[in-house]
């Protein structure tokens, strides 16, 4: 083994993690607040969608039974859903409800949509301590 | 879509009512000189929405169909039948014409009052000229009886230049509308309010009719009406006065000096109460047992209608809940305010009661 070589390695390695712009654990104020402004965004998105920005084929919408997107209770998912007769997740409870009262298609998953739809209904709930499985 | 067909629906809702509803009702004193018994019935909040040509929300046509259908069915037969606002969604005459269509389906007189989705696309125009004035008063068996429109709000912004009256309409269609507008009675009814009652005796029974609760909940979602108190205070004079109010589908209740509040369920879907909404404050009267939490799964759940005996003058509602033990909210003397004639008593309450 060439000991040349190995060093070179090693200093190239320690070059890179020295120029990285910041390491994981080491992040400011300001990053604080540009990531709490990116969530807000995707709040705002969701707060439009549940407010009529679906495509909804029959019109209705999310905040027709969920004024401010109360009683969702999400803080309460997943949780065993009689109905569905399984332990279900919040998401697919909303896909429930834009395939049933709304008559439309459900959104994937992982989807911008559902994730901008739970961005606001877990915002209009903080500070409502977690409750799994509550009924 | 399938083609809408009422008159099959209708036969059908009504074999299924049949079995749900009360085998008698009770037999009551009513009027002042206890002379005469009468119940009327009360069906608000439809909510009838149009999507496009001849197509209406499915879910919100079968709720009304149904509180028609199971209010043919009274026996004995309802003198009445009182409509307590929001028929249409959006205002849109499509909406209003297919609402009282359905609503046509029933038996004798029906009563109008103005719900804030009646009203803001055209500022009440076509649901005026339909159904005619939007606050009145009669009498009836020695009840005297009183419609208000409690959702107009202020004339600044009612006024303002809208591109398209379906822009307010849509800002007021929305409950939790952040830049929501307070309803109110105003100055010209609350002078005309006060003529009407100058004639009338004081120990004759009063039933006021408003859209809003004419007491103060939660402004956020106008379960308020900005001028209440005003009101209130020249209803107090009275000795027996009931105020009956739609908007907030679901049943709250509360007494006020001498005045009786009661909600109506609406027959579209209902609505949380506002202590749900964590993030402020709200006033729901404390005697209010709260109805069962919604079921999304059947979707009359939470939803009715409701009829009404008066005994020697004080309101006294049947909620008929589909998927639901029916509800009975009635003035009790003793304690002088509307209780629930089952669940009451805090021990009472059963799991579904509990809201959070
Ligand atoms: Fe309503
Ligand atoms: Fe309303």
């Amino acid at each position: 083994m060439n000991t040349k070589i190995a060093l070179l390695t090693l200093n190239i390695l320690s070059a890179l993690l020295i120029t990285a712009p910041i390491k994981a654990d080491n992040f400011s104020e300001n990053d604080v607040i540009r990531w709490q402004n990116e969530y807000m965004s995707v709040v705002t998105d969701g707060e439009k969608l549940f407010h009529g920005g679906l495509k909804s084929k029959n019109t209705v919408s999310c905040d027709q039974c969920h004024p401010n997107a109360s009683n969702i209770h999400p803080e309460t998912y997943p949780k065993f859903q009689q109905q569905l007769g399984k332990v279900a997740l919040l998401g697919e409870m909303i896909n429930w409800c834009i395939m049933n009262p709304l008559e439309s298609e459900p959104l994937a998953l992982n989807s911008k949509d559902m994730v901008a739809l739970q961005s606001y209904i877990h915002y209009e709930r903080r500070g409502v301590p977690l409750a799994p499985g509550k009924h | 879509m399938k083609p809408f067909n009422r008159r099959e629906f209708l036969k059908r809702s009504a074999v299924v009512a049949a079995g749900t509803l009360p085998l008698s009702l009770v037999e009551v004193a009513f009027g002042k000189n206890n002379a005469q018994n009468f119940t009327f019935a009360y069906i608000s909040d439809s909510h009838i929405t149009h999507i496009k040509g001849k197509e209406f929300v499915r879910n919100w046509d079968r709720g009304l169909m149904r509180a028609v259908a199971e209010t043919n069915l009274l026996d004995p037969k309802p003198d009445f039948v009182f409509y307590g606002g929001d028929i249409a969604q959006l205002g849109k005459p499509e909406e209003i014409d297919h609402g009282l269509e359905i609503l046509s389906g029933l038996s004798g007189k029906t009563h109008y009052v103005m719900g804030e989705h009646d009203y803001y696309n055209d500022l009440g125009d076509y649901w005026q000229k339909q159904l005619g004035a939007d606050h009145y008063s009669f009498d009836h068996k020695g009840v005297h009886f009183i419609v208000l429109n409690s959702i107009l709000t202020y004339e600044k912004w009612m006024y303002q230049k809208w591109d398209k009256g379906m822009d307010r309409m849509k800002q007021m269609a929305r409950l939790d509308n952040p830049h929501g507008q307070p309803f109110m009675v105003g100055d010209a009814q609350r002078a005309w309010l006060k003529k009407d009652l100058a004639k009338i005796d004081k120990d004759t029974p009063i039933v006021v009719f408003s859209h809003s609760p004419l007491q103060k909940i939660y402004k956020g979602w106008n379960f308020w009406t900005e001028d209440a108190e005003q009101v209130q205070a020249l209803l107090q004079d009275f000795n027996k006065v009931s105020v009956l109010y739609g908007h907030v589908h679901q049943i709250q209740y509360n007494q006020i000096g001498n005045i009786s509040f009661n909600s109506a369920m609406a027959t579209a879907w209902p609505w949380p109460y506002p202590k749900a909404y964590t993030q402020v404050a709200s006033y729901m009267p404390k005697l209010t047992v709260e109805m069962n939490r919604a079921d999304p799964f059947f979707e009359r759940d939470a939803t009715g209608w409701q009829f009404i005996n008066m005994d020697t003058g004080n309101a006294d509602l049947h909620y008929l809940l589909p998927d639901n033990a029916n509800r009975v909210v009635a003035f009790d003397k003793q304690a002088g305010h509307p209780a629930d004639t089952q669940f009451q008593d805090v021990s009472k309450r059963i799991p579904p009661q509990s809201h959070y």
